[in-house]
């Protein structure tokens, strides 16, 4: 890895410079400044850098190789789905019509677009067993925003004003309780048992009149599938709730089990993990959502329906239950396009085996690492398509912790897994292969953790100092966060 | 099975480390009730040739269509370097950088966005994006209430020149949290903010205005007087932006006395595609003092172990992963890779060449309503100054011309007549610096004939 | 082993309170509560003039991992705030129980603080969360 850390493009501007072939031809931009009253003219340039093609390529691809990504490493990162991005995806997305298409262009101009996102439509509802399709959502969060506010807007409209109180393991993604709160409900966390299924008895107590619903993961951020998912169904529909599938998770069970037929109301999927189109860094996601046929007229806008062999966007005036819409035009379309792609490039076979040899791999994994002499959090259940490793007792004996094990796999060319989440295990490590992970690979991995004990053992120095070999080691949290430096100013400014 | 690796023995000698007969007895702690046996429902896979020729033939059937619309989505030259760098695997598949360092050219690539961003709309930081425009202004609306130290009023002025879209996006996220958005007026003689109706709301507890510059209709909002007003009755200013246009239009951080509160915007223009609407970006500027009230993430500068300057997220204490129901926002995606094309679109442009594409933009949109309003039954609805949007005024309904349009190849703009039916039969129109002469012209004989034929129809 | 003082009253929600001659009373966060967050990097308390209710999350105190609301052990008015932690939060971890304070509150009520804690009692919540 490039050991020269990139310095900023800032400092590379010179006044006069620019990339020639980028400028558009003939602009007068003093006569366009004419036509703007004097009052509404920018007066001063904004700093952005003056330099040359070149340049710029240069310094954003050296700093493309200061990271991490799954093109070059393995990031058995818990809870996230870091599986293989098929090139294809991106290319056929990608085509110079669909990236040309205006968002408000009629659907005579988008037969192809919209055909593709009608026929994912059809396929999430087939493979998440439920009745109806909203590809609208942006990321997961966005999703559950979407999920739980139609769960809202059903109890509404059947006049159940009371149901305010969405019910949360504790072991739930940080997501779940903050988006119960943007759509202006209580939050009631409930425990879960020693196996790491959802307590009954809290439940049944938690559960009455102002439930609006539960969310849940399933398999859960445990790690473990939440055995007593048709008891807890029964309890919350028999109180008048609906069931929320949390979708970040999907990946384990594809094919093997469909959240509609656990007797869940609504789900959300995350498509940039489940179906492989690209984190990107941070985004973009898709967060669609599915739902029973109770919840259908509340879906958020636009939808894509089909007359005969003709598609079109279904707007407001078709769903006026609706809850509206959450992005200005369609969601994440091109996001959406790739996941399509994966879909159909996977077929009914390839899909039936994703959650087969996700499960595969996190359970080999697990059994390696319990060889290797790693404490389970969970050691007499199944893995699901990811577990939990707890590292309490070597932060005991030998004063190392999840963190200090997740930096030093990074100088092993490993990405750290999920640390210290879920919150309910101490010091842990989520551990999620994906299935597009070799068993060679898997090995490597399972050979650098045994490594790394043997040199807590030996020195546990080398960890509490790791990583060594990036380009920059531990950082400054406290520093960052009290002298908050958020943007770049030229090195003799007054500020 | 295409992207599993594994052979047959694989598999065996797997399961024979696992103690586990078969994979599917993986799965036995699943009741045997709700295990399904397959998914018949999904067509059989495709290899690599065969989606690349599907996909194709979906492609043409989209077309290429000479296109006039914009109302929030722009079209604009992309130079090939964005997008060739933008999906380099070290970007396009890596997570989000929480370990920070293995991911510093991400983290160095946002606190560089974020620095641009903050500049060009003259505001003192910006966090690493959030969804879309419209998803932005909701997040404003919730932040303005949640940083008003001195009003806990959940009321927003949302006028009628806002996108119409973002109002109704602002409405579907935040008022389930109870704000209430009230719409104002717009004059009909030059498009923009009524200051009569405006004046209604003198004196009353409201906790922000949004302005929209340019506005929905393409016409300049006299931001000064109007972001001076509102300080006055006591609201925070959310700005609404166009990003090209701050090459030449004050930025909010100027507006009036003191500087918009917030600011926001769809990030598209800069270097994004316009892909039937997403992904796109939405962007978010803020005065330091209201930092912690801003949702999203944020990337600092600071030192690792040895002094040596690196990048990390900071402030992530006000998320959901730590802050779960008292967060700030249940956002924990950015648009990552969407900002990552923009920082690369921004500089490749530089300042000059922004300004060249916004005055460029500008041209091109007089002279296309210099052209269009030449012919019969139709005339430009606003008086007053633009940017690259114009709305105009047809003698027939809009949809039977943009029909008409439509059957020769372009997209004539978007009918107003859904969202502003009191100004009869009109059209948004947009022209960019991707705009020749010849598709002006050819734009203008083709509306002349639409017009014609539906008169005589 | 967290410090308790003698001298002062707590809040099971780990604040403490202490009488100041004037009758005005003084509110921090405990050792057990910085200790556990962590180096503070900001603090936000209420504006003077603020009327607080008992238990009612009234400031925020947040390290690079946490963000912790503060929740008021007294009712009563703001009178005076400690202007030196926007500068210097790690105050708090320096000396939660002097330089560390909070706010100073006008009591609502003569009753002051006799609802509150004592040391021992303190002392045995925090050996009852094993800390």
């Amino acid at each position: 890895m490039n050991q020269i850390l990139e310095k900023s493009i800032f400092e590379y501007s010179r006044a006069g410079r620019s990339a020639h072939a980028q400028q558009p031809p003939g602009a007068d931009v003093a006569s366009a400044a004419q036509k703007i009253p004097a009052a509404l003219r920018r007066r001063t340039a904004p700093m952005l850098p003056e330099v040359s093609e070149l340049d710029a390529v240069r310094h954003f691809t050296r700093l493309s190789q200061l990271n991490f990504s799954i093109d070059t490493n393995f990031y058995p990162l818990g809870s996230c789905t870091m599986k293989y991005n098929p090139k294809a995806c991106n290319q056929y997305a990608m085509l110079p019509e669909f990236l040309a298409r205006h968002p408000l262009a009629p659907d005579t101009q988008g037969q192809g677009f919209l055909s593709c996102m009608f026929e994912l439509q059809e396929m999430l509802k087939e493979v998440t067993g439920m009745k109806a399709v909203s590809l609208n959502p942006m990321a997961g969060a966005h999703g559950e925003f979407a999920g739980v506010a139609m769960i809202r807007a059903y109890h509404r409209a059947r006049g159940d004003l009371a149901r305010n109180e969405i019910i949360v393991p504790e072991a739930a993604h940080g997501t779940n309780p903050a988006t119960a709160t943007m759509c202006g409900c209580i939050v009631k966390e409930i425990p879960v048992d020693a196996q790491g299924d959802v307590d009954l008895d809290a439940l049944a107590k938690a559960v009455g009149p102002n439930t609006a619903g539960i969310m849940l993961t399933n398999p859960s951020t445990l790690g473990v599938f939440e055995r007593k998912i048709e008891q807890v169904a029964k309890l919350v529909h028999g109180a008048g709730g609906l069931l929320y599938y949390d979708g970040a998770n999907l990946n384990a069970i594809l094919g093997k089990v469909r959240p509609g037929d656990m007797g869940f109301d609504v789900i959300h999927m995350n498509l940039h993990k489940t179906f492989s189109t690209p984190h990107g860094g941070g985004g973009p996601g898709a967060g669609a959502v599915g739902v029973s046929a109770r919840l259908e007229p509340f879906l958020p806008v636009p939808i894509v329906g089909r007359e005969g062999d003709h598609y079109r966007w279904l707007s407001e005036a078709d769903r006026p239950q609706s809850i509206g819409r959450l992005s200005a035009f369609m969601g994440n379309a091109g996001v959406l396009l790739r996941a399509y792609i994966y879909m159909r490039m996977l077929g009914r076979e390839g899909m039936s085996r994703v959650g087969e040899y996700a499960t595969l791999n996190a359970n080999y994994v697990m059994a390696r690492l319990r060889q290797a002499g790693f404490d389970l959090a969970y050691p007499e259940r199944r893995a699901s398509h990811e577990f939990i490793v707890t590292m309490k007792r070597q932060a005991k004996e030998l004063n190392v912790t999840a963190m200090d094990i997740a930096k030093r796999l990074l100088d092993y060319g490993f990405h750290a897994p999920t640390t210290y989440f879920p919150l309910l295990v101490p010091e842990c490590l989520l551990i999620e292969p994906t299935e597009t992970e070799s068993r060679e690979t898997l090995d490597g991995f399972v050979a650098a953790m045994a490594s790394i004990m043997a040199e807590a053992q030996a020195d546990a120095s080398t960890l509490k100092t790791a990583p060594h070999t990036m380009p920059v080691r531990r950082l400054d949290d406290v520093r960052a966060a009290k002298q908050l430096d958020l943007t770049w100013k030229p090195v003799n400014s007054a500020a | 099975m295409p992207f599993i690796p594994h052979t047959e023995q694989d598999v065996r000698e797997m399961l024979v480390t696992i103690g586990a007969p078969s994979i599917d007895a993986l799965f036995d702690e699943i009741p045997a009730s709700l295990r399904i046996s397959g998914l018949d429902g999904i067509p059989e896979g495709l290899s690599e040739m065969e989606i690349g020729r599907l996909m194709g033939e979906r492609a043409r059937l989209d077309g290429r269509p000479l296109s006039f619309l914009g109302a929030g989505a722009y079209e604009h030259h992309i130079p090939s370097a964005v997008w060739t760098i933008t999906t380099r695997g070290e970007f396009y598949s890596a997570y989000t950088p929480y370990q920070a360092e293995a991911s510093q050219g991400t983290l160095q690539l946002i606190y560089e966005y974020q620095t641009m961003i903050s500049s060009l709309t003259g505001m003192e930081v910006s966090n690493a994006s959030l969804y879309d425009g419209g998803s932005a202004v909701a997040e404003a609306a919730l932040m303005a209430v949640r940083a008003h130290r001195k009003s806990k009023s959940l009321r927003v002025l949302v006028p009628q020149t806002v996108n119409p879209n973002y109002r109704r996006v602002a409405i579907s996220t935040a008022g389930n949290q109870g704000l209430r958005f009230e719409t104002v007026a717009y004059r009909r003689e030059d498009g923009c903010i009524d200051r009569e109706a405006l004046a209604a709301y003198a004196g009353e507890d409201i906790a922000a205005l949004v302005i929209q510059q340019p506005n929905f209709f393409g016409q300049l909002e006299d931001v000064d007087a109007l972001t001076d007003w509102a300080h006055e009755q006591g609201m925070l200013v959310i700005a609404v932006v166009n990003p090209t246009s701050l090459a030449l239009l004050k930025p909010p951080g100027e507006w009036g006395k003191t500087g918009a509160d917030i600011c926001v915007g769809e990030g598209q223009p800069l270097g994004v595609p316009l892909s039937s609407g997403g992904p796109y970006f939405g962007f978010m500027t803020t005065r330091m003092e209201y930092v912690r009230s801003m949702p999203g993430r944020i990337v600092g500068r600071t030192v690792d172990l040895d002094g040596k300057q690196g990048y990390t997220l900071t402030l992530q204490a006000r998320e959901q992963h730590i802050r779960r129901g008292k967060a700030t926002s249940n956002i924990c995606t950015n648009q990552g890779l969407l900002m990552t094309a923009a920082t690369i679109y921004m500089t490749l442009i530089g300042p000059q060449g922004l300004s060249k594409v916004a005055a460029a933009s500008m041209q091109r949109s007089d002279e296309l309503v210099e052209a269009l309003t030449q012919v019969k039954g139709v005339r430009a609805a606003f008086k007053g100054p633009r940017f690259h949007e114009a709305v105009l005024l047809l003698d027939r309904p809009a949809s039977a011309v943009l029909r008409e349009l439509e059957a020769q190849g372009i997209l004539g703009g978007l009918d107003l007549s859904g969202d502003y039916p009191e100004l009869g039969s009109a059209l948004l129109v947009c022209a960019t610096e991707t705009k020749t002469a010849g598709d002006l012209a050819r734009y203008a004989a083709a509306l002349g004939a639409a017009v014609q034929k539906v008169r005589a129809a | 082993m967290s410090q308790v003082l003698a001298d002062l009253r707590y809040a099971k929600s780990h604040e403490w309170a202490r009488s100041l001659p004037d009758g005005r009373i003084e509110v921090g966060i405990t050792d057990h509560a910085q200790h556990a967050l962590g180096d503070l990097v900001f603090v936000d308390v209420p504006p003077v003039g603020t009327a607080l209710a008992i238990g009612g999350a009234c400031a925020v105190v947040e390290s690079v991992k946490a963000a912790s609301d503060v929740y008021s052990p007294v009712a009563g008015t703001v009178v005076e705030v400690n202007a030196s932690l926007s500068g210097s939060p790690e105050l708090i971890n320096e000396d939660c129980y002097g330089k560390g304070w909070l706010y100073r509150v006008q009591p609502a009520s003569s009753s002051g603080l006799d609802a509150l804690l004592d040391a021992s009692a303190y002392s045995a919540v925090l050996a009852a969360e094993g800390g």
